[in-house]
């Protein structure tokens, strides 16, 4: 029964992912004029001489003079190879540009995962056992704060006050010593120094709803009959509370994978240039700001399917924890 | 013994119509309330931006580049100590330091820039249409220039900056959620109406809308948008963007009420009486629903202004000379003028004052409509 819901659930992905390329190549073709236009012009701009053999070459290569399904079979045949294109701000192909980045930003978005889930849940947990307390208003208080402000103003006040206070700039995910280095152990604790800013920042608003979600569902769990029984047969307040309903309200911890991933991946975007992360943010963002479009178009494409793997996921991790999902 | 109540005391509720009882269980949320009268001034600003607002918002003056916030004092002094209640502002001077160069603004003793209320200032047109000059604080002496929130890199005022910034960030939340409201209300509501086919096909495209990481398909298609667009176009342009991704959970909302509607008992029997489809559709359910998708529209609102923030933030959205808080937040960019003038925030505080306000006002919205809501959620 679970590997045959896994199953469908996997093959329903095989569309998804198919619709997403579609997007993503959409992305790249929407800007006026071909890209050959814009990659004459940025060779030209260079003070490159602009050779007509090589640009006809493109042409034929990437099918320019052809309608739009048979440049998209041409670019997705060529992903599907590991090859993205080439990038006309950086003269290289896409793929040498993209691994590095685009690992950091996955690396980013499951920890401020995790960060969120070990904030949110004793919290939630918290504010609703001890509904309309002091400790229940600040949590919400500063639940609504955060859902209401925007990442880049969170992670500018951080920085006014890391630099005003502190004297330190807090953008980077590496110090200056490690920037180039090849990966080492000093390097990934150099890393862990950092990367606590932009995951507390990211992680504030999906905290707070998480939050919001956990207190909701505990709430109406804790009103119904088979608490009170448990309770008259005296059973601790706290065995009671984590073995049956908070094992209910868990749930949507566990869907937070597939709302929650998207979210941080595109909200990372910002944050990752306000910060001047290394990630995939900012390329992403100046190459879009460049029209390079098929550095930018692999970025979306892959920024898309990591969220259908997310969702992915936490279907899968649904369906093992809660047999209701797997039967319906 | 509960007291034995006249039931005529009660009359006025039995007649009450739906509206007035959503406004009666409405009025006891404090937060929305309070959130209702942020929302109205807001608008309001956006409105009469120009009136509110002491100056031209894109008059530069070179010799108050980052001129710090002034405090507004409304008892003014004499020396002979005799007072009397007009607002005024202490004067600052520009000073270099010899050495370093550097520039700070220090107070000049003594002297005040003197304000009035309602007092006439630089001529403007309200809408294109109104000739005018009032305007609600202006310097007694014309010419002179005072600063509540300080001035940006070009000596622009900040306070008739983030004003006239205020009509464009709320009226592209409205906007963009009036073209999600019509996207969402007509699939969602086929989806809900027929369901069947139709409903799975348009459930998997909203599941696949909603899959998708919004900014990086925002900041695609923004960028995607010709170069030599007008503002106007712009604008628009990225109105649609946003609500392009924005409609599903309006979407979701109808389709939920059509599904939860069409067993009710009303409906049956207008579909018995031989209503026609229409009438069946905007006479009986429309109007039964109408609650709920305020509620939602008013929750969609801030999500829209948190997007063009974001996006005018990072240069892909609207552009100078066109304000909004996002195009504001712009000059926020770097950590140099963010250390050197932190009142280039205050867009930012207006964004999350706009938001809290539009939230809490949809939560009390939301509450309010729902019959069975349980107070305390």
């Amino acid at each position: 029964m679970l590997a045959a819901f896994i199953l469908k659930r996997l093959l329903w992905a095989i569309p998804f992912l198919f619709a997403v390329s579609i997007v993503a190549f959409a992305l790249i073709q929407a800007p006026p004029g071909d890209y050959l236009t814009t990659f004459a012009a940025t060779l030209a701009a260079s003070g490159d001489v602009v050779d007509s053999e090589r640009l006809d070459a493109l042409r034929t290569r990437y099918g320019l003079d052809q309608p739009f399904l048979v440049q998209y079979w041409k670019w997705i045949s060529g992903v599907l190879q590991g090859d993205f294109g080439i990038s006309f701000e950086w003269q290289q192909p896409v793929s040498g540009l993209i691994w590095e980045r685009m690992g950091l930003s996955v690396c980013l978005a499951v920890s401020t995962l995790l960060f969120t889930w070990a904030l949110a849940f004793p919290i939630g947990i918290y504010s609703a056992v001890r509904k309309y307390s002091i400790g229940d208003y600040i949590v919400s208080t500063l639940g609504f704060i955060g859902l209401a402000t925007p990442n880049f103003l969170l992670a500018l006040v951080l920085m006014y006050i890391g630099v005003v206070h502190f004297g330190t700039d807090v953008g980077g995910l590496f110090s200056d010593r490690y920037q180039a280095a090849p990966w080492s152990w000093g390097k990934f604790v150099d890393l862990l120094t950092h990367i606590w800013v932009p995951v507390v920042i990211l992680g504030t608003s999906a905290t707070a709803s998480l939050i919001r979600i956990m207190r909701a569902n505990l709430l109406d769990e804790l009103n119904k009959p088979y608490v009170t029984t448990a309770r008259a047969k005296g059973l601790s307040e706290f065995r009671l509370l984590v073995k049956y309903p908070v094992r209910l309200a868990l749930n949507p911890f566990i869907s937070t994978i597939g709302w929650a991933f998207p979210q941080l991946i595109s909200g990372a975007v910002i944050t990752a240039f306000v910060l001047s992360l290394p990630t995939a943010g900012p390329l992403l963002l100046q190459a879009l700001l460049a029209q390079d479009m098929y550095l930018a178009g692999a970025f979306i494409l892959l920024l898309c399917c990591l969220t259908v793997v997310g969702m992915l996921v936490s279907d899968i991790l649904l369906a093992l924890v809660d047999p209701r999902v797997r039967y319906r | 013994m509960a007291t034995v109540v006249d039931p005529r005391a009660h009359a006025h509720t039995e007649v009450a119509s739906q509206w007035r009882l959503m406004w009666w269980s409405f009025r006891r949320h404090r937060l929305a309330m309070i959130g209702l009268t942020i929302v109205i001034l807001l608008y309001l600003i956006a409105l009469f931006a120009e009136f509110f607002a002491p100056f031209d918002p894109q008059a530069a003056r070179a010799r108050d580049v980052y001129h710090p916030p002034q405090r507004i004092h409304f008892v003014d002094t004499a020396e002979d100590g005799s007072w009397r209640l007009n607002p005024w502002v202490q004067d600052y001077k520009l000073e270099r330091d010899k050495f370093t160069l550097q520039q700070t603004y220090v107070p000049l003793e003594g002297e005040r820039i003197r304000l009035d209320f309602l007092g006439s200032g630089e001529p403007y047109t309200l809408w294109g249409l109104f000739a005018l000059e009032t305007r609600l604080l202006v310097p007694e002496e014309q010419g002179r220039r005072f600063y509540l929130f300080g001035a940006d890199r070009l000596g622009r005022d900040m306070l008739s900056r983030t004003l006239h910034g205020t009509r464009i960030s709320m009226s592209i939340g409205l906007v963009g959620v009036l073209v999600s409201l019509l996207l969402g209300l007509t699939l969602g509501g086929i989806s809900g109406y027929y369901g069947g086919t139709v409903d799975m096909v348009i459930q998997r495209i909203i599941e696949f809308v909603l899959s998708l990481p919004t900014i990086p398909i925002w900041l695609g298609l923004a960028a995607a948008l010709p170069a030599d667009w007008t503002a106007l176009q712009r604008y628009f342009a990225i109105t649609l963007i946003l609500s392009l991704i924005g409609w599903t959970e309006l979407a979701r909302v109808v389709r939920g009420r059509f599904l939860a509607l069409r067993t009710e008992d009303f409906v049956t029997a207008a579909t018995l009486d031989g209503c026609s489809e229409k009438r069946l559709i905007f006479r009986h359910m429309l109007p039964s629903m109408a609650s709920h998708i305020i509620a939602s529209v008013t929750l969609a609102i801030p999500l829209m202004i948190l997007a063009e923030t974001s996006l005018s933030f990072l240069g892909l959205g609207l552009q100078q000379p066109i304000i909004s808080w996002g195009v504001l937040l712009k000059e926020a960019q770097n950590i140099r003028s963010i250390a050197q003038a932190p009142w280039l925030f205050i867009p930012g505080v207006f964004v999350v004052v706009a938001v809290l306000a539009l939230n809490f006002l949809g939560d009390g919205l939301r509450d309010a409509a729902d019959p069975y809501a349980q107070s305390g959620r």
